[in-house]
């Protein structure tokens, strides 16, 4: 992550507006060169495993799950917070974590399957 | 013998022909036995004193499913309901033991019941497997079926002088765990029960396995202990699961536990690969791997004996 966005995150809640198009401007310019902030937020689901786990990303950044298995997976919040619907193959479910904190969730088709979000 | 089975020869035929679909079950001295269906429609050898079916256990349909492993599971579940309508002498009951539906969705469960209309006995109980509950706001399948439970998805019913109970174990899941009933259903069991002659045949039906076939894939029902204890001064209690798409079975005292094949795909053994996902098999190879299960009532001596039958 780059030290802009980096900073971005730690403002409160009534400068992201105005620090957001100045990261999209910071984006737009570095874009291609710089990391994909995108890379970080997928988690891909195959063979009935989460990975990465655990994944850390900074607050407001939306993370995706992407199902690569034949069969059907969910990623269900412990807490409640978050729950996709069946995941069929090649589907996805996004979620954006606006809050710093540690976040578990488990596939409740396969309640053996579980993973954790840290966000920062 | 006016209590047994009577199958034809040529429907006898048309089982092998779908491959060996099912199990029947039959009430033998309080205990159900199982007997392969095809084995009993042939009746040559006297294998087939069933008494008259009480119930087919369908199974894991699956409904919405596509990929490799059957692409199309509508007409498995329709060879099966072929199979069930073909039986001389029809099932008063039908048994879904959940996973209607592969994705909960509304088309899928609609379908389902369009198919389940074809069959000839009408009464059908179900549970919910968690397959069916994974819609944002868990409703399609009770919207459906929740009625019987007053969308609690547990309930009891009596047939023949048998006793059901109809568990949901897939809701309350325990991350890295097992299925779980909960304190609120089992206190609901115990009342249940309460009262009931031990004389009295049980049946107990959920989706997933209430006795722990193997832990790491899930297959198991955490809490299935406590609900085993109600049940162990019944002289004859049949535990039907569906949920790992094979038969596997056990007896343990008076109490006969029996999961059944699904009638839309295999899947592997326990521990055999990443995870109970479906199984390829080679297509002249599927049909003898999925199936249903059936249940008599035998009246001299009274039992539930069980039989199997895949559809190939």
């Amino acid at each position: 992550m780059n030290p802009a966005g980096h900073q971005f995150w730690t403002l409160t809640h009534g400068k992201r507006l105005l620090c957001f198009t100045a990261l999209m401007g910071f984006l737009a310019v570095c874009g291609p060169s710089s990391a994909d902030p995108a890379d970080a937020t997928k988690i891909v689901v195959k063979d009935f495993m989460f990975a990465p786990t655990p994944l850390t990303i900074k607050a407001g950044s939306t993370v995706t799950w992407t199902n690569m298995d034949d069969e059907p997976h969910t990623a269900v919040s412990d807490t409640g917070l978050f729950k996709s619907g069946g995941m069929d193959t090649n589907d996805s479910f996004s979620f954006k974590f606006d809050k710093p904190g540690t976040y578990h969730y488990t596939c409740s088709i396969h309640p053996r399957m579980v993973g954790t979000i840290i966000v920062q | 013998m006016s209590d047994e089975l009577r199958l034809s020869r040529r429907n006898a035929l048309k089982c092998m022909a779908f491959g060996g679909a099912g199990t029947l079950f039959a009430l033998s001295g309080g205990v159900l036995v199982p007997f392969d269906l095809s084995m009993a429609a042939g009746d040559t050898k006297g294998a087939a004193k069933l008494g008259k079916p009480l119930f087919v256990q369908i199974s894991d349909t699956h409904i919405g499913f596509n990929k490799d492993a059957n692409p199309d599971v509508n007409a498995t579940l329709t060879q099966t309901i072929d199979l069930v309508n073909g039986m001389a002498e029809q099932p008063a009951l039908i048994i879904h033991t959940g996973d209607i539906t592969h994705l909960s969705k509304p088309a899928e469960f609609d379908l389902a019941q369009q198919l389940f209309s074809r069959l000839r006995s009408s009464e059908m109980h179900t549970v919910p497997g968690e397959h069916d509950t994974t819609d944002a706001t868990v409703t399609e399948y009770f919207n459906r079926f929740g009625k019987a439970s007053g969308n609690k998805g547990y309930y009891s019913f009596d047939h023949a002088g048998v006793h059901f109970v109809a568990l949901i174990n897939v809701l309350q899941f325990k991350p890295g765990g097992l299925g779980t009933l909960g304190a609120e259903q089992l206190a609901w069991v115990e009342a249940d029960l309460k009262g009931r002659s031990s004389s009295t045949p049980i049946v107990v039906f959920a989706h997933m396995p209430l006795w722990t076939i193997y832990e790491p894939w899930g297959w198991g029902t955490g809490d299935a202990d406590q609900l085993m204890t109600q049940l162990r001064r019944f002289g004859s209690v049949t535990v039907l699961n569906g949920h790992i798409h094979q038969i596997v079975q056990k007896v343990e005292g008076n109490m006969t536990f029996h999961t059944a094949r699904a009638t839309s795909y295999p899947q592997p053994a326990a521990g055999v690969g990443s995870g109970p996902g479906p199984l390829k098999v080679p297509s002249d190879q599927l049909a003898s791997m999925l199936g249903i299960t059936s249940v008599s009532v035998v009246k001299h001596p009274s039992s539930l004996a069980l039989t199997d039958t895949a559809l190939a």
